[in-house]
């Protein structure tokens, strides 16, 4: 018990920062925010979830993948296409006799019949079923991380390179879903998702269910995040970033080691996606491209890559910023971004974590100079990530 | 090139056509191709220099395209409006100017943000990123979000006949010409002068370049200039076939990182040769598939090439 | 079985870089138990010998046996569980880990993806980081991060690693370059002490210390071996004495 708690929750300071996160996200908003802003923290936090995987894999095993968006994406794709079905079945159901309705090819989803599509095409067959929805949105993922991971990482490819090839085959797979338009929806993506399981996902207590599930997917995550970087696995990865040969010599296969790492950051990744689609109702390829995938390890660099709870923060900051300046000044938030890409890289490259665990306490210092004994600051646990 | 001609013969021959049509799309795309190429190339010779030589991924290269291009269009507007006289003149002066005016802001972003990361290349990513979306909502700002165009000389117009039926755009043949004058004049910089040899020596081995007088610092600065200066001229040259607006530049990003990925970083006729490759199986693949899934399709094959040579096309076998 | 008694068999070993060759037709045999320095000039090869054994450089030509086990086209991780490890000429440690983990990433065990998940700080590990840390003299620096260890010291440390996996051949490439002269003999009573039960092949320049730890002296050149012998024959050996102080 106590090696778990201390594994899995990260001692006493971890064990704070995640009280404080989860007080944050489960008490806080859902009490400050109206139901429209929770539901866009849900959108949010469901990228959070790559910001944490990213964490893992780049901050923790250095391996920098610029198309995380291609396994969110995908994990996105395989609920949408649940829904979708669902929703089609549904349509198909209520029109009954409805002359004009039942013209259209009963139980396939609009987009197929507006391309004329005729019969659903048989990968398409597995997402009738939940369970089966729920085993793919990982397992599909997964594979192709196992795939490019093996591919890439047997072969010696890494850093710069790796980081340009996931870039290049993150776009190819946005190009191919938005040219098989019968098969994916095409750049509308696939919309007009209504209910999961006969449960209507689109009033506002489904969406404030949403929001709470999606919560307890990141905190799991953050759990599992700490417990595999706590092991002997996360020294390794860190190992591996630092001196890559001298892991080669003591008898470990990198390239398996680096895979692994990369498979799990695109299984979560593609969880992140399936909740978001849960929380918004649809799913496009312009949201799984090149410029969101950045977007996903800027998420990660702001809030510190070396801390899982920091990056659920970089997401949130960044996603709400985002909102927030292309809402009242759209110029400006170029240039703003632009800014905190640069800063963030190039004077703070430990994030908000690495402020708060540095600044936070040299400032509490600094105002309690004339007192002698300086209580612990609490606020520096919040961002405070175990370290290994 | 042969092993081309023969994965084309083999899908046209597989997609049932015959020899006299394959013929006609073999010109045809080929000269698509040709012009594809130019692009490419063009992009990639800074790309090749600053990452290449440097190890710097400079993720705003296509700002500094799009920077010689706004130059060049604002050059030909001033021409226009005051001195229509010299409107067929204007553009060799537009292109020296694109290399200096990118050059100059290459030379402030690599004193003001790359030199601080020499030893972190994948932040040097981010940072170029956040330069591009600063650099591209200052486009639009200054220049607005709609394309613009140059006015282009009269000799750059029309086209050439050599024999029936085939029509060669002039400006085509000039973006061409353009793409080679300047590959040479990379290379000659490059391989046979001082300042070629610095750049070099400075990259091969930073301390000895150092240590020997090379004022490594200044070198490295000079570098990234020339890289981003290329680019404008690149620009410049670019608005011959095309119009131009903020986000043009970004769009040739990726495609030119896998040419110079591809060619073997650090290789200009790697850079060549992968530039002409990736154009050419494009536009004959283009023929056969859709536009985009002709992309996909060369992206997966240079993934796969890579995959079997990690290097690139073009690599030196040397002790690790 | 020809040679029973040798460990390490390299046969007509040879390593061309784009026609250049680094290496180049080297045949050499080391004993169990026993301890051989190569020496040279600088550009011999040697290097590139070691780099050829541990699999990082893979060879044209030749052939290369450890323990009856043919280790030439084997990948790195596997040259390793085969018993053979490498120093390296800079000291490559873990500089953000301590030194206890770095000797722990160096245990044998749980060497796959799942098995470093579910490894586990048992006691037989603990204790053999602490006998290894003893035997390398970081006994009292275990929680101390590795990049705040002195040079000497981080060389040590490298060595602990190869330690820990209890090794049956060690590579070492200059193991007391850069140290003091009481580190020196501290590293040569270390290799004394270790290499027993075990081969080692180790690059050295400094012929005092080649003196105290060597068997047996391999001279190589331009990527030949030039002689071999025990030092005292090798110092005496006229082609020697021209490649080192000729030209």
């Amino acid at each position: 018990m106590n090696t778990l708690y201390r594994s899995m929750l990260g001692g006493r300071s971890g064990l704070i920062g995640l009280a404080i996160l989860a007080g944050l996200l489960l008490i806080v908003f859902p009490l400050l925010l109206e139901p429209f802003r929770l539901n866009m923290m849900g959108k949010y936090l469901s990228l959070a979830f790559v910001a944490i995987a990213l964490v893992m894999c780049w901050g923790y095993g250095g391996i920098m993948s610029l198309g995380q968006g291609l396994f969110w994406g995908l994990g996105g794709y395989c609920m949408a296409a649940f829904l979708k079905l669902e929703a089609a079945r549904n349509i198909a159901s209520e029109a009954g006799t409805d002359q004009i309705k039942a013209l259209s090819t009963v139980g396939l989803p609009d987009f197929m019949d507006w391309n004329q599509i005729t019969e659903l095409p048989w990968f398409w067959y597995p997402f009738k079923s939940f369970p089966l929805t729920l085993a793919l949105m990982i397992v599909v993922p997964t594979v192709i991380a196992y795939i490019i991971g093996t591919a890439m990482f047997k072969r010696r490819v890494g850093g710069v390179y790796f980081a340009i090839i996931t870039q290049a085959l993150c776009w190819a797979m946005e190009i191919l879903f938005v040219t098989r338009q019968g098969w994916t929806g095409g750049i509308n993506g696939i919309t007009d998702l209504r209910t999961l399981l006969g449960w209507d996902i689109r009033t506002p207590s489904a969406q404030s269910s949403i929001y709470f599930m999606t919560v307890v997917g990141i905190l799991v995550c953050i759990v599992l995040g700490r417990w595999l970087l706590n092991s002997k696995f996360g020294r390794l990865l860190v190992a591996v970033r630092d001196m890559e040969d001298r892991v080669r010599f003591s008898g470990y296969d990198v390239a398996n080691l680096k895979t692994t790492v990369f498979c799990i950051a695109a299984a979560m990744s593609a969880v992140g996606g399936a909740f978001f689609v849960l929380n918004v109702g649809f799913m496009s390829p312009k949201l799984v491209t090149i410029e969101p995938s950045i977007y996903m390890v800027i998420f990660c660099a702001v809030g510190g890559r070396m801390s899982l709870i920091g990056a659920v923060y970089g997401t949130l900051a960044v996603s709400y910023g985002r909102t927030f300046f292309s809402e009242e000044f759209p110029a400006l938030w170029y240039f703003l971004m632009g800014s905190v890409f640069i800063l963030v890289t190039m004077v703070f490259p430990d994030g908000l974590a690495g402020a708060a665990t540095r600044g936070v306490p040299a400032a509490w210092r600094w105002l309690t100079r004339n007192f002698r004994e300086p209580p612990p600051a609490p606020a520096t646990a919040a961002v405070k990530e175990a370290q290994p | 090139m042969t092993a081309k001609i023969a994965l084309a013969l083999l899908l046209a021959a597989s997609a049932g056509y015959s020899w006299d049509e394959i013929k006609g799309v073999m010109i045809m795309q080929g000269f698509a191709g040709l012009s594809l190429f130019s692009i490419f190339l063009l992009m990639a010779l800074g790309l090749a220099i600053i990452f290449g030589q440097m190890k710097v991924i400079n993720m705003a290269h296509g700002e500094f395209l799009t920077m010689g291009a706004y130059t060049t269009v604002f050059l030909s507007w001033l021409c226009e409006s005051y001195a229509p006289g010299l409107l067929a003149w204007y553009f060799p002066v537009a292109m020296i100017l694109a290399f200096f005016v990118a050059g100059s802001v290459g030379f402030l972003v690599e004193f003001a943000i790359i030199r601080h990361l020499y030893k972190r290349p994948l932040d040097t990513l981010l940072a170029t990123w956040g330069l591009s979306m600063i650099l591209q909502e200052t486009f639009r700002q200054i220049a607005g979000a709609r394309e613009t165009s140059a006015t282009m000389p009269e000799w750059l117009m029309g086209s050439l006949q050599p024999f029936e039926g085939v029509d060669i755009p002039i400006n085509g043949i000039f973006l061409l010409g353009a793409s080679l004058v300047l590959t040479v004049i990379v290379v000659i910089n490059l391989y046979y002068t001082r300042s070629g040899l610095r750049v070099r020596a400075t990259v091969m081995n930073r301390d000895m370049a150092g240590a020997v007088g090379i004022n490594t610092r200044m070198t490295d600065r000079m570098t990234f200039a020339l890289g981003c200066g290329i680019a404008g001229v690149a620009g410049a040259a670019f608005t011959t076939v095309g119009s131009i607006s903020p986000s043009a530049g970004g769009l040739y990003i990726v495609d030119t990182f896998m040419v110079v990925v591809f060619g073997g970083a650090g290789s200009i006729i790697g850079t060549i040769l992968a530039a002409f490759g990736i154009a050419q199986a494009q536009s004959v693949l283009e023929f056969f598939l859709s536009g985009v899934l002709a992309k996909v399709a060369v992206l997966l094959a240079v993934v796969f090439i890579l995959m079997i040579r990690p290097q690139g096309l073009v690599v030196a076998k040397i002790r690790k | 079985m020809i040679y029973p008694h040798f460990a390490l068999e390299l046969e007509e070993l040879t390593v061309s870089f784009d026609g250049f060759k680094a290496v180049n037709g080297v045949t050499l045999y080391v004993s169990k138990d026993e301890l051989r320095v190569i020496i040279g000039p600088n550009g011999a090869g040697k290097t590139t010998l070691l780099d050829l054994i541990c699999g990082r450089t893979k060879p044209t030509d030749g052939k290369i046996t450890f323990m009856d086990k043919t280790l030439t086209r084997l990948p790195e991780q596997e040259i390793v569980r085969a018993g053979v490890v490498r120093k390296f000429q800079t000291p490559s440690i873990y500089p953000k880990l301590t030194v206890f983990e770095n000797l722990e990433i160096s245990h044998p065990k749980g060497r796959t993806a799942f098995g470093a998940i579910f490894f586990r700080r048992t006691s037989d590990v603990v204790d053999r980081i602490h006998e290894v840390a003893k035997e390398i003299y970081l006994a009292d620096l275990l929680e101390t991060e590795a990049e705040k260890l002195s040079h000497g010291q981080k060389q040590w440390l490298e060595i602990g690693m190869l330690l820990m996996a209890d090794p049956q051949l060690l590579l070492l490439d200059e193991p007391v370059a850069g140290m003091s002269v009481r580190e020196r003999e501290q590293t040569a009573e270390l290799l004394r002490r270790i290499c027993k039960g075990r081969s080692a092949v180790v690059i050295e320049h400094d012929m005092k210390f080649v003196r105290r730890i060597a068997d047996k002296v391999t001279v190589m050149h331009q990527g030949k071996v030039l002689a071999e012998g025990p030092m005292d024959d090798i110092e005496k050996d006229p082609r020697v004495v021209e490649v080192y102080l000729g030209h």
